[in-house]
């Protein structure tokens, strides 16, 4: 049959156009397939890529294109890594990474482990689970603003109902203590799902008869929790911690909608402190300098945490 | 032959009138932010297009965007706009990166002449460099910022009995900064009507300039100074001055005693806001919105009233407002400078007033009927004369962010002192000026 439509094809195929097709060897094929994609991947990433390290090493300033451009050496790179105030924006950044990852970790793995033990309305849960996720930050930058309102605010209130205190007496935003773990919670309300999803997929990829092997062996629920299915899950959970721990380092719209980076620079976070230096104060040089100190960082990071998650795998 | 040569005339001709009509008729953008005067100029307009035959399309970008948005078009070359409605501190930058169309050329031919219009409105609005006869901008909004406050609450018996009580003094519009400061301490807690209410409203906002707005408020009146000699950007003693430290400590503990709660990143709507929904007595924002708040069915009519920025060490306003220009990569520049030479006449400036825009005309401002044309006119007049702007270098913007940066760390974050605070910010513009060669 497939090889009678292959004949139909065939002779369907106009003889010039045959011809040709005939004449190309299976690279030349291999390369017009791939061709456009490395041409696309050349002009969009690696180009601009490179552009931005020549810039690095120059005083150019975008607004100011008539102004001579000097090639100024290292001089951007020293002034970054010897700026306090952007090491304190990588703190900031820190903070924000690690206690997200924490909290969406913990809470997503909790309510997997919860959905994936069956029980009724099972799936209208998991659907109002997820449905933070599928909101646009800056929405929920918006609505997470009103929320810590401390005149007006619901989260005020609910905090004040458990605690007995006032609920304007605190606030979210506005105070430097409070601020930074404001935009933690935020974040944890709209990526722990996404956190659960991937921890479920996990979950429901251990076989049956794994558990049922250590029940035959009499292993406890403990035993069986913290040497099946912890180890079996382990690589999709740093898969998550992966996939959210470079979202949360280039983290930006959430954050400026919440704060604006502020109070002060409180949370201030690394990409915001990027976005003031290159397209507020149009420092173009200091700010490509920047971007390839970030971009090393995170991909050395990356590449070290993808080393370790093959070789959980492996095990 | 000569049927020929006259059937080609004729056709030069019709493509000669054609084209004359297409290049009368031009469709013309007009960049400015969104605010009240925005619609005025709107309705102004109309008039324009009545006369000239041209159409007028609007680009009107909310105030927090609209500096990132309008440098953003300017920086890359765009054609969006046609005329331009910028920032007084855009001036420098305009005029250096080429961005602004240099008028004094028009002006001559025009018959336009910079000495109709109020001196500190063409200093700030229009020369590039500072003071010198080269024009870059028409003065299209002359404002300033100025204070307003619920007069009917003022004109409680108890609450002036209280206030009396408390202060030992009537309660009226404060003489000074510290007045002011006292009066908002006075409301901020109250209980009116039911309901608890707040002293004042102020500018703390981080994103854009509120907050730089709002504490040069304070700076002026103390005294402030960017440079000890004009233009010769010695900073040192001027901006970190004793008087501007004790400016600065004041607005902080005007923000921390006398301001809403959850008052730390406010600009010109938050601001509106809380005066509208009567949370607070007092609130500072631009004279532009005052048209509007007069004519709030709400909180305008006989419960509002206006005052000018208090004096302390001398009087001080920020300066506002804003010239139009012609926008060097437009390619209708003839249309857009028959705008403005339209724009600039007396009537229309007249006009304009009473549509709500500022004018900077001295026809309109030197009228002896315009003190009583608005509650807010004769504080306008006076206002203008004693404003301040920030510095309108081409690296404005970098300057700006560090001094909101700066100021917001320390008045809303609560770090460091006053003195560090402006210390800081003398050392970030000290590096600015350095890039720039300047220093």
């Amino acid at each position: 049959m497939s090889d009678k439509t292959i004949n139909r094809v065939a002779k369907a195929t106009p003889r010039r156009l045959a011809r040709k097709v005939r004449g190309l060897s299976d690279r030349a094929i291999t390369w017009i397939f791939v061709g456009p994609t490395i041409f696309l991947l050349l002009a969009i990433n690696i180009f601009p890529l490179i552009w931005t390290i020549n810039l690095s090493f120059t005083n150019f300033k975008a607004n100011r294109i008539n102004r001579a451009v000097d090639y100024i050496g290292l001089r951007n790179y020293e002034r970054i890594l010897t700026d306090g105030d952007i090491w304190l924006s990588m703190q900031a950044t820190a903070h924000f990474l690690f206690w997200t990852i924490f909290f969406q970790v913990l809470i997503g793995f909790t309510l997997a482990w919860l959905i994936n033990r069956k029980f009724k309305g099972n799936d209208i849960w998991t659907t109002i689970i997820v449905l933070p996720m599928m909101l646009s930050p800056a929405v929920v930058g918006n609505f997470w603003t009103f929320l810590y309102q401390p005149q007006i605010g619901l989260f005020n209130y609910v905090v004040a109902f458990f605690t007995g205190a006032d609920p304007s007496s605190f606030e979210m935003l506005g105070s430097v203590d409070l601020a930074p773990w404001s935009i933690v919670i935020v974040d944890t309300w709209m990526w722990t799902p996404f956190v659960m999803l991937i921890c479920l997929a996990g979950l429901r990829s251990i076989p049956d008869y794994i558990y049922e092997a250590a029940e035959v062996d009499r292993a406890s629920k403990l035993r069986q929790f913290f040497t099946i299915t912890i180890p079996m899950v382990m690589p999709f959970l740093m898969l998550a911690v992966l996939f959210r721990g470079i979202e949360n380092f280039k983290m930006f719209d959430l954050v400026v909608q919440l704060t604006g980076g502020g109070p002060g620079s409180t949370t201030e976070l690394a990409s915001i402190n990027l976005k003031r230096e290159a397209f507020e104060k149009w420092r173009t040089g200091y700010s490509s300098a920047f971007a390839i100190i970030l971009f090393v960082t995170v991909f050395g990071l990356a590449s070290i945490y993808v080393k370790a998650l093959n070789k959980v795998k492996e095990r | 032959m000569n049927s020929h040569k006259l059937a080609t005339a004729s056709v030069i001709a019709i493509a000669a009138a054609t084209f004359a009509n297409t290049a009368q008729a031009e469709e013309l953008t007009l960049c400015w932010a969104a605010w009240d005067p925005a619609n005025a100029l709107v309705e102004l307009s109309k008039e324009f297009e009545a006369e000239s035959g041209h159409s007028m399309s609007f680009e009107f970008v909310p105030w927090p965007n609209f500096a990132d948005r309008m440098l953003n078009e300017l920086n890359s070359g765009g054609q969006l706009c046609d005329l331009l409605i910028g920032d007084s501190q855009w001036i420098g930058g305009g005029a250096e990166n080429g961005h602004y169309v240099k008028l004094n050329d028009f002006f001559d031919t025009a018959g336009i002449s910079m000495d109709d219009f109020a001196d500190a409105t063409v200093y700030a609005y229009s020369t590039w460099p500072k003071g010198t006869p080269n024009y870059y901008a028409l003065p299209a909004m002359g404002d300033a910022n100025g204070w307003f406050y619920r007069k009917d609450w003022f004109e409680r018996e108890d609450i002036r009995a209280a206030f009396m009580e408390q202060t030992g003094r009537e309660l009226a519009e404060p003489a000074s900064q510290l007045e002011l400061l006292e009066i908002a301490q006075f409301f901020q807690g109250r209980e009116i009507d039911g309901n608890t209410v707040y002293g004042a409203a102020i500018f703390t906002e981080r994103g854009s300039e509120g907050i730089t707005m709002g504490v040069t408020g304070a700076l002026y009146p103390w005294g402030f100074k960017y440079e000890n000699t004009p233009g010769s950007y010695d900073m040192e003693g001027a901006v970190n001055s004793p008087e501007a430290v004790e400016a600065l400590e004041f607005y902080k503990e005007f923000y921390q005693t006398a301001t809403p709660p959850g008052y730390t990143n406010a600009y010109m709507g938050e601001s509106l806001d809380a005066f509208k929904s009567g949370q607070v007595a007092m609130a500072m924002n631009w004279f532009a919105f005052f048209p509007g708040l007069y004519a709030d069915p709400g909180v305008g009519g006989d419960k509002i009233d206006f005052f000018v920025n208090p004096p302390q060490n001398n009087a001080g306003s920020t300066l506002g407002g804003q010239g139009i220009s012609v926008v060097s990569y437009s390619d209708k520049q003839d249309a857009a400078l028959e705008y403005i030479a339209w724009f600039a006449q007396p009537e229309v400036q007249a006009k304009w007033w009473g549509l709500g825009g500022y004018s900077a005309h001295n026809s309109v401002l030197n009228d002896p009927g315009f003190e009583a044309s608005a509650p807010f006119a004769g504080d306008f007049l006076v206002a203008m004369q004693d404003v301040k702007d920030f510095w309108q270098e081409p690296v404005y913007a970098e300057l700006l962010l560090s001094m909101q940066k700066r100021m917001h760390d320390y008045v809303v974050a609560d770090q460091g002192t006053a003195q560090e605070a402006l210390d800081l910010l003398i050392q970030d513009w000290t590096e600015v000026f350095e890039d720039e060669g300047k220093l």
